[in-house]
């Protein structure tokens, strides 16, 4: 698959996990990236983190975004170990919602590539997760380059 | 009789009219049409012709219906309104120590907001330590309840609890009131988050059990109160949750008052008299920024419902035509960026709440757009109701905006919108119908997505987020104060060993008794709850069998 040109279609996840049900940062962001002409798989809330993992593996995605509004980031580093665990430590992550500042450097230390807060626009939003898109794409094919 | 003004530069009102008018429109260059979120025009002056027939005389007085100025005569100058701060975080004994300290800086009435996996029915040891306690306090079983509400006169203070289907939370208080000897009969509060259709609609983290469970329940709920715990409001019927996932306001309105006759008519076919049970309903309501608004829509709610309530519904006790509300103030209005302004923003929401005439109001804190509160941000709050109240003197008059040429209008078009929308429901064939469907859930959907619109063209000003921002506010973003992650391990711990010294049979006949009221017609399930409870069963263990009997269900995802 290319990474440039038109023809380019990120594949983004966008689910919660955890335990809150707050959805309308998550409807709204899967809503702008299909409107992006992304390629969106769109789950309700209270995915378990093996859920989430199987299916960034079944659906062969770049970027997997996570909604937090109720502390639910806390449990992101515990899915950025699976991803890698599942061999899938080129899919980019990112995280939107209530994250304090000093809980945001802990997620980027444990790999999430952004975190986005009250306030992105929806254009900031779908530019970042099309760069990231293009990242994993990259980082794949380095990959499989290399085997 | 007041004195006649004395004689004042007045021009005849016709020629002064059009002279406004031509003035006006040199004066601003390019009119733009402005509606407010409901989408009703706002014409930029009200005159005594906007005024529906009748004029004053068609207001009416406070306490008498159609309640458009207020439901008692008295309202806020001779009680004010009840000040509930929601709280909840880390264990019981984290929660008790934040519960008394806002109880002797003024606050007036208990709140218990449970950790999420409480409302999600599981117990602490099915969930990850990270996740315990950061949204509300660990409350599983009777005995945490008991640790919660220490030295707190349970005869005395009205506790609300936010206790969805099958109200796990009032079974455990009741179960601790018992222990202490404490008549039911003198225990008053509400159970919040009783309204499963606001639920499965718009906030599905209170989500438990399939549509019909939760309306069996419900009723079940309900009837049982009314025997045991008199003074207990059973029904809290929520527009909280659909405005904050997007519903406009007239939208959370209609929708709200819609849910209400469903849940009122439900009650009737089960055959209870609505002059028994609807003075036992109170509404809860979301305050945004839009001031005006607010304002009109709590005044057009209030003499929609006292309409619905004698006409519809067939109640002749005034007392079930009253529409008593709690309000929060909207965190979805709280910014992250430069969040002291936040203090500004709440203090005009609970302004609008106050002037609509609620009954109960909790003020947000400054910090709620960045985490969940800390001590100071949850100080602030009680200090702006104690400022609005006792400095500021907004509850010297009743219905002080009231005969406003604006507000007047502005509440006339609200009520016109707000029975438009509800029309769209009963054509669906009532709330339950049309939530089922996704009706209602694809109607807020579409409105938040044209809110963030508003905000990304610049049309609604955010200031700090799209409109004068700045990049040094970092330090005015409080710490996060976490539960200690030891603590709640040592409470997990007490609670599984807990667990672990009952007698399984015992465990095993209390759950027995829950499915055989779930399944028979005329059992009542939440007395099987109350029964449980006291047995010592655990929130996951009475949440799980009713699931299993009466069903789960996610709710319609609608994108």
């Amino acid at each position: 698959m290319s990474d440039r040109g038109a023809d380019f279609r990120p594949r983004v996840l966008v689910t919660k996990i955890g335990l809150d049900g707050h959805d309308r940062g998550s409807r709204i962001v899967a809503a702008a990236c299909r409107d992006a002409g992304m390629e969106v798989i769109y789950t309700p809330p209270w995915q378990s983190i093996p859920a989430v993992v199987k299916l960034a593996l079944e659906e062969d995605v770049d970027v997997v975004g996570i909604s937090s509004l109720a502390t639910d980031h806390l449990i992101v580093p515990k899915l950025m170990a699976a991803l890698r665990d599942a061999g899938l430590g080129d899919v980019r992550v990112v995280v939107g919602g209530i994250v304090p500042d000093d809980e945001e450097r802990s997620l980027l230390a444990s790999g999430v590539r952004e975190v986005f807060h009250p306030g992105s626009t929806m254009d900031e939003i779908t530019t970042r997760i099309r760069d990231y898109a293009r990242e994993a794409r990259r980082a794949r094919a380095d990959a499989e380059n290399e085997t | 009789m007041n004195k006649p003004v004395e004689p004042r530069l007045l021009a005849d009102s016709e020629p002064a009219r059009a002279r406004w008018q031509r003035e006006y429109r040199e004066g601003v260059a390019a009119e733009r049409a402005i509606a407010n979120v409901s989408g009703i025009p706002i014409a930029p002056l009200y005159t005594a012709a906007d005024r529906r027939p009748g004029g004053d005389d068609a207001l009416g007085y406070p306490g008498q219906p159609d309640y458009t100025r207020g439901i008692y005569a008295t309202m806020h100058r001779g009680r004010t309104w009840t000040q509930r701060q929601l709280i909840g975080l880390g264990t019981p004994a984290d929660y008790n120590e934040r519960l008394r300290s806002i109880l002797a800086r003024g606050a007036t009435a208990v709140s218990l907001i449970p950790c999420n996996s409480v409302y999600r029915g599981y117990d602490m040891d099915s969930v990850e330590l990270e996740l315990l306690g950061t949204c509300g306090v660990v409350v599983n079983d009777a005995e945490h309840m008991d640790r919660c509400l220490e030295g707190v006169d349970l005869a005395e203070v009205s506790c609300a609890m936010n206790d969805p289907s099958p109200f796990t939370l009032l079974a455990f208080m009741l179960v601790a009131a018992e222990r202490r000897g404490i008549d039911w009969k003198a225990i008053s509060g509400t159970s919040n988050q009783s309204d499963y259709l606001s639920h499965y609609v718009a906030n599905h983290m209170f989500y438990r059990l399939a549509l019909p469970g939760a309306r069996r329940v419900l009723m079940d709920h309900i009837g049982w109160c009314r025997q045991h715990v008199p003074r207990w409001n059973p029904m809290s019927v929520v527009g909280q949750h659909m405005q904050q996932a997007g519903a406009t306001p007239a939208e959370a309105m209609a929708f709200t008052l819609s849910s209400a006759v469903q849940n009122a008519e439900d009650c009737i076919a089960r055959g209870m008299d609505p002059d028994e049970f609807l003075p036992r309903f109170t509404f809860f309501f979301d305050i945004s920024l839009s001031f005006f608004e607010e304002v009109a829509k709590f005044r057009a709610g209030r003499r929609i419902w006292a309409r619905l309530a004698r006409e519809r519904l067939g109640a002749s006790d005034e007392k079930s035509w009253r529409f008593k509300f709690h309000a929060q103030t909207s965190g979805v209005d709280l910014t992250r960026q430069q969040p002291l302004n936040n203090i500004a923003r709440v203090t005009a929401q609970a302004m609008a709440g106050i002037f609509g005439g609620l009954q109960s109001l909790h003020t947000d804190a400054y910090d709620e757009a960045y985490a969940t509160p800390g001590e100071v941000g949850a100080r602030i709050a009680v200090a702006t109701q104690n400022i609005l109240r006792e400095e500021a003197h907004l509850t010297d008059v009743i219905d002080p905006l009231g005969g406003s040429y604006y507000v007047e209008s502005l509440t006339d078009a609200m009520e016109e919108k707000i029975l438009a929308i509800m029309k769209t429901v009963d054509d669906a064939g009532g709330m339950y119908k049309a939530v089922e469907s996704g009706l209602v859930q694809r109607t807020i959907g579409a409105s938040a997505m044209r809110f963030q619109e508003r905000v990304e063209s610049g049309e609604q000003v955010i200031v700090g987020v799209n409109k004068y921002r700045s990049d040094d506010d970092a330090e005015h973003r409080p710490p996060v104060d976490r539960p200690d992650r030891e603590q709640m391990q040592r409470h997990r711990d007490e609670f599984v060993a807990a667990k672990a010294r009952r007698s399984p049979s015992a465990v095993a006949k209390a759950l027995d008794a829950l499915t055989r009221a779930a399944e028979s017609d005329d059992g009542n399930v939440f007395g099987a709850v109350v029964d449980g409870a006291r047995a010592g069963l655990s929130n996951e263990e009475i949440c799980a069998r009713l699931r299993r009997d009466l069903g789960f269900g996610q709710p319609l995802v609608v994108v």
